[in-house]
């Protein structure tokens, strides 16, 4: 059963104006642009891009952290982006996300408890401090100190602990392991999975690191300048990717062994401004891929099926590089 | 990656040693000392890259800031006893100007963080010539001359353009190709890379690394990589450091300690990896956290966390003892000497 339903999701936002607010608006960055997903009940996608791919814009519009500029967001069949304030509320209780950065997203004036406490109240709920803290590994001492007492990995787990207070089914993980040390990166990775199969929650798994998606998504969704390029089952993309980014991507990914065989591909380049996407596949500039031609420089590929459940956007997504 | 020096005695000869370097910080508030490089020893050979992997608060970057003589004092001091010795002086008994002369010439570093690191009322081609004028006696137009050929050979398209911009005028990527290009200016013996790729996206981070690599064997430098990233140092590292809570618990050929790795540590870093290769799986995590280094545990300082710990690891902290007939490998574990004892408690 499908849980959540992004449409053609689009977030522009307005360029600045040069000369304090007075000359030529510049343009607008397209930091979405024209996304669509779809993620069944109790499953995980991982969405994977580079800093500037828009991943992070898509999981907070999708919660309408931040208005959209156009698209459709159907969560269990309702319209998101329709709810007015009362009905956005009652339906946050049901989504909700953990943030990258464990040390930003917590008050630091408020302890453990309070920070726990306070979206039980707003949705007038009961539920034990206690229970939620024994869920995510903490001591129940946890419960009276402040954010500044705990670890990088301690605060992460109450940051999941105050998503969980809610009993929501959707959760947006946006790059939650990515501010952590690798031996504690392990145990939060562990965690989500556990309590994943436990609640039997959604997650949207946002990450820049495809390695850590490997470990804890069933789908994986690639974003390049705002789109997403290649979209398949996690095994299917891992074991054989079609688009020469994502190709590209795996390939740079430095694994702990010495020697390893792999084919690197070397992208040249940096990764283009969202304000002025190339024209045709957005890809182009940097693409090594044998047949690129004037066709990628024109026509924006569209994301189609390259086999059942596998897509790409790519031109030549059929075709050995 | 060029061919690894091997480390026999007598071979080739130290292009830097660090001996029993201990650099404490007096905490705020008086909670007591940090011993955040707590008797650190290691060499680094000519030409070879080193690289020094560690979590947080593992003591790898205070370890190189301690080698420049960078850390703030106070509320950080390197104790009387280390040695940092570089072409048979020590540069912790420099006078300033003489260690002047050495810092940002013959040794010379570049940050995690492009963006803070470099000087955002100058040019690039200001900053790069600096260096080359105050060391080299250049003049202005020869630094400058100097500063474009930098940007060309760290791989800055146009650099005839490209040296009269300022560092928020170009990417993260670029940024770094600018701090390399600065920190090279000189042609270092030795350069200190301190997680030169970590803020970067991983596309950037490949593009980095390979350039630094190419950079190693042409102007023959001895790179000191300090890195969290296993990966980082599988592919780019000849030897390797592991630090742990302030101290070195296990060094190899990267080779062997990929293979082999012996601390328990090493063992369970390498083991929490997520692996771009492996099927989903759950994956080892080490339990607990880091101590605080106001307060590192008695005996073996890995002991609360080791899977294999028993009574002599609470009382007795082990020195860093040789592995078996491995040339080079050494860990700080009763396990070598021990080994029947590696049975996993949980």
């Amino acid at each position: 059963m499908t849980l959540v339903d992004v449409r053609d999701l689009v977030k522009h936002y307005a360029g600045e104006r040069s000369w304090f607010g007075l000359g030529r608006a510049r343009a607008p960055v397209r930091a979405v642009d024209g996304v669509s997903f779809t993620i069944a009940a109790g499953r995980t996608l991982g969405l994977v891009g580079e800093s500037g791919s828009g991943k992070t814009t898509v999981g907070r519009t999708m919660l309408r952290l931040q208005e959209a500029t156009s698209g459709k967001v159907l969560f269990d069949d309702h319209d998101v982006f329709a709810l007015d304030a009362t009905r956005l509320r009652g339906l946050r209780r049901r989504m909700q996300i953990v943030f990258q950065d464990p040390y930003g997203s917590l008050n630091p004036r408020m302890t453990v408890e309070d920070t726990l406490r306070e979206p039980l109240e707003i949705h007038g709920l009961k539920g034990a401090v206690a229970a939620l803290l024994d869920e995510v590994g903490l001591d129940a001492a946890f419960a009276k100190r402040y954010p500044h007492e705990l670890s990088g990995g301690q605060r992460q787990r109450v940051g999941i602990a105050r998503a969980l207070s809610v009993e929501p089914q959707f959760i947006v993980c946006d790059e939650p392991v990515s501010a952590l040390d690798v031996s504690v990166q392990a145990q939060v990775l562990n965690l989500l999975a556990d309590l994943q199969g436990k609640r039997r929650l959604t997650y949207l798994f946002i990450a820049h690191d495809l390695a850590v998606v490997r470990h804890i998504a069933d789908d994986v969704a690639v974003m390049y300048l705002g789109k997403i390029v290649e979209r398949a089952p996690a095994t299917e993309i891992y074991a054989q990717p079609r688009h020469p980014y994502t190709r590209a991507l795996l390939s740079a990914v430095p694994e702990p062994t010495p020697h390893a065989t792999k084919q690197r591909i070397l992208l040249p380049g940096d990764i283009p401004s969202p304000a002025h996407p190339p024209s045709g596949c957005p890809f182009h500039p940097r693409c090594p891929h044998p047949r690129k031609n004037d066709r990628c420089r024109t026509e924006p590929p569209p994301l189609r099926p390259i086999t059942p459940g596998h897509l790409a956007a790519c031109h030549y997504a059929e075709e050995p590089m | 990656m060029t061919t690894p020096p091997i480390p026999t005695p007598g071979a080739p000869p130290v292009l830097l040693r660090v001996r029993n370097l201990k650099t404490y910080f007096v905490t705020e508030h008086g909670k007591g000392t940090a011993r955040a490089v707590d008797d650190v020893s290691f060499e680094l050979y000519p030409g070879e890259t080193l690289g020094i992997v560690g979590e947080s608060g593992c003591g790898k970057t205070v370890t190189s800031l301690s080698i420049l003589r960078l850390v703030p004092e106070p509320p950080g001091h390197v104790l009387p006893g280390s040695l940092i010795e570089f072409e048979g002086r020590n540069l912790l008994a420099l006078p300033a100007p003489e260690l002047r002369a050495v810092r940002g010439n013959q040794i010379a570093m570049i940050f995690q963080e492009p963006m803070t690191s470099l000087n955002p009322v100058f040019t690039v081609g200001d900053q790069i010539a600096e260096a080359a004028i105050i060391h080299q006696h250049l003049s202005r137009s020869a630094a400058r001359a100097r500063a474009i050929e930098m940007l060309r050979l760290v791989g800055i398209p146009d650099p005839d353009e490209r040296v009269d911009h300022y560092p928020h005028q170009l990417s993260g990527g670029m940024r770094q190709r600018v701090m390399i290009a600065m920190a090279l200016v000189c042609h270092p013996k030795v350069l200190i890379a301190d997680e030169p790729t970590t803020a970067l996206d991983v596309t950037i981070q490949a593009q980095i690394l390979e350039l630094l690599d190419r950079l190693q064997s042409e102007l023959g430098m001895a790179v000191l990589l300090i890195t969290h990233d296993l990966g980082v140092v599988a592919g780019h590292a000849d030897r390797v450091v592991v630090m742990y809570a302030g101290r070195v618990v296990e060094t190899a050929p990267t080779d062997a300690l990929f293979e082999r790795p012996t601390h328990p540590y090493t063992e369970g870093l390498l083991a929490a990896v997520p692996r771009i290769d492996a099927p989903r799986a759950r994956l080892h995590a080490i339990p607990g956290q880091v101590p605080a280094a106001t307060a590192w545990p008695p005996g073996c300082r890995f002991h609360p966390r080791c899977p294999y710990a028993w009574e002599k690891c609470a009382a007795e902290e082990p020195p860093l003892l040789e592995v078996g007939n491995e040339p080079g490998h050494t860990a700080r574990c009763w396990l070598v000497s021990e080994p029947e004892r590696r049975v996993l408690k949980r």
